[in-house]
């Protein structure tokens, strides 16, 4: 018997595993998508179109877009000083910062939202100071942003510390000998190094901000044209029973979904890979 | 003991007072809070809250579904996760792109699909229904939701193992003697159990705290389909901040928990991976 046969499970076993892992994607994952996408055309193109371009959908367009726009550069810069700082560097404490960092994974979208009511809302820490200045942020853009932030906040650090862990400081001390200064050794050094994995954890990023429900929820209050989101919009659709609208929005959302799986396999070919590269010899092998 | 080791390359203060400036003032003094909101009112106020017989029901249901979904997804993950990594059959790429479709569509979308699909009048709803079953409306739908949500956390964790397992090991059981079943039991599912059990792991911790996808679905109905995280925003619509917080305290500490468990197991995982013969 060949090696080969020695590790094959027989075909019958393996068909219907195989059918069986299917079907179980299938239920769960195809149906819902292809329901979501009869829902939203049920009523023809017309209709689809006219919940896509009403007024509502739009102002919720552009305020989710805002809230990304500003969330997802932040937490890109938060990710490279942190990964700079755990990936090059020996401190104390550091297992502890990277635990940290994941935090906001682990607490529940909606905990995300009530902590800035405890600490921005009307009877919260800052509430009457904020106040007498007439500044509100809960009920207001600025808590879906702070609610955006929190909830994106791991997503590029975590794909740059263990690849910059994995590459070393080879490279960059090289480039500090040779006379070159912090700034130009991270553009010409760490950033090409890195530069698709960033990019990766950019668009993670950005779909989980574009798409936050939860956190956003909270701190929202739902005014139409002021404080709605696109998947808040849904929401509200869904309970005035506008349901063809409803999955028209939510289809444009879905949409984003599948654009964003087909752009994250595109980038995982091309993610520099987490052991070290063989360019520790930049000088070629003698 | 200095606190941190000489380094030729520069830029580490900057880039360490950033992220920790940011990280607290974004993430760890709002989330303290929630503690000390609860202490201001007192933790005796705060346990009557915590033991109300609407709250002890919604912890139930939340971790009782959790639970249930995440060994669901165990089972079936680790199935979808076998699959990918040792077999080939035709459309094998756009199956493993579709299993993180969960992650990557938006919580309220799920939600209303979910609803949709799992209604009397839905394509899944009507057959469960003919059987006298029904699935919207009930803790039976809490468990659907959670179990699409958590669907892609077991099969990412433990695929790359899969993978990862050189057939030498293999080769080498089956010389010694061993069967197919043999094999499968005393060689790769003990190296795939650390990530199978961190993917239990993260598919609970995630159900547990889930409210998008669940809301629509489960109908919110007192004591027999509210979740933990809803009695959150009930209470803050009534203006009771402390007992918001009181309930959010549970969660958090579950989170907590849960997260130190995860990392945890996430270095037995690497451990595991980075043993010799693999």
């Amino acid at each position: 018997m060949s090696a080969r046969r020695v590790c094959q499970d027989p075909p019958l076993l393996r068909w219907g595993l195989t059918l069986l892992a299917v079907g179980y994607l299938v239920l769960f994952i195809v149906l819902p998508l292809v329901t979501l996408f009869a829902g939203a055309l049920s009523k023809g193109w017309r209709a689809y179109g006219a919940a896509i371009f009403h007024p509502d959908t739009l102002d919720a367009v552009r305020l989710t877009l805002l809230a990304a726009g500003i969330a997802v550069p932040l937490n890109a810069l938060f990710g490279l000083a942190a990964a700079w700082a755990i990936a090059r560097f020996e401190f104390r404490g550091k297992n502890l910062l990277i635990t940290l960092i994941d935090l906001p994974l682990a607490v529940s979208p909606v905990v995300a939202g009530l902590i800035f009511v405890l600490v921005f809302g009307a009877h919260g820490w800052l509430g009457p100071w904020l106040a007498d200045r007439g500044w509100q942020i809960i009920f207001a853009v600025p808590g879906i942003v702070i609610a955006t932030l929190f909830v994106t906040v791991p997503y590029v650090a975590r794909e740059l510390i263990p690849l910059m862990q994995a590459q070393g400081a080879e490279e960059e001390e090289a480039a500090l000998v040779l006379g070159a200064g912090g700034w130009r050794i991270f553009f010409r050094i760490t950033l090409p190094n890195i530069q698709w994995s960033l990019l990766y954890g950019v668009v993670l990023c950005t779909a989980r901000a574009l798409g936050e429900f939860g956190a956003v929820s909270v701190v929202s209050g739902h005014i139409r044209g002021e404080t709605n989101t696109l998947p808040l919009h849904v929401e509200i659709l869904y309970n005035e029973y506008r349901f063809t609208a409803a999955f028209a929005v939510a289809s444009l959302l879905s949409a984003l979904a599948l654009v964003t799986l087909v752009v994250k396999r595109l980038l995982e070919g091309k993610k520099e890979p987490r052991y070290k590269a063989q360019a520790a010899q930049p000088f070629g092998e003698a | 003991m200095r606190f941190k080791r000489s380094s030729i390359l520069p830029g580490f203060w900057p880039a360490f007072a950033f992220a920790l400036s940011y990280l607290s003032l974004l993430v760890l003094i709002p989330l303290s809070s929630v503690a000390l909101t609860t202490a201001s009112e007192g933790w005796g106020r705060a346990w009557r809250i915590i033991t109300a017989p609407q709250v002890l029901a919604s912890l139930r249901l939340s971790f009782g579904a959790s639970l249930a979904a995440a060994l669901i997804n165990s089972v079936f993950g680790f199935l979808v996760a076998w699959v990918l990594a040792r077999y080939q059959f035709p459309g094998k790429r756009l199956v493993d792109a579709l299993v993180d479709l969960p992650f990557a569509l938006p919580t309220a979308v799920a939600g209303i699909t979910l609803a949709a699909l799992y209604s009397e009048t839905g394509w899944i709803g009507s057959v469960f229904a003919q059987a006298g079953i029904r699935v919207a409306y009930t803790p039976l739908g809490v468990l659907v939701a959670l179990t699409f949500i958590g669907l892609p956390f077991v099969v990412r964790s433990v695929q790359p193992v899969l993978e990862d397992i050189e057939q030498e090991a293999e080769e080498a059981a089956a010389s010694l003697g061993a069967g197919r079943g043999q094999t499968f039991r005393l060689v790769l599912f003990p190296l795939a159990r650390p990530a199978l059990l961190t993917g239990f792991a993260l598919a609970f911790a995630r159900g547990l705290g889930e409210y998008g996808s669940v809301v629509f679905i489960s109908g919110n109905i007192p004591l027999r389909t509210e979740i933990t995280p809803l009695l959150i925003i009930t209470r803050l619509e009534q203006y009771d901040y402390a007992g918001a917080a009181a309930i959010a305290l549970v969660m958090l500490a579950a989170s907590l928990v849960l997260l130190f468990a995860i990392n945890l197991l996430q270095w037995r995982t690497r451990r595991a991976m980075e043993a010799p013969g693999l």
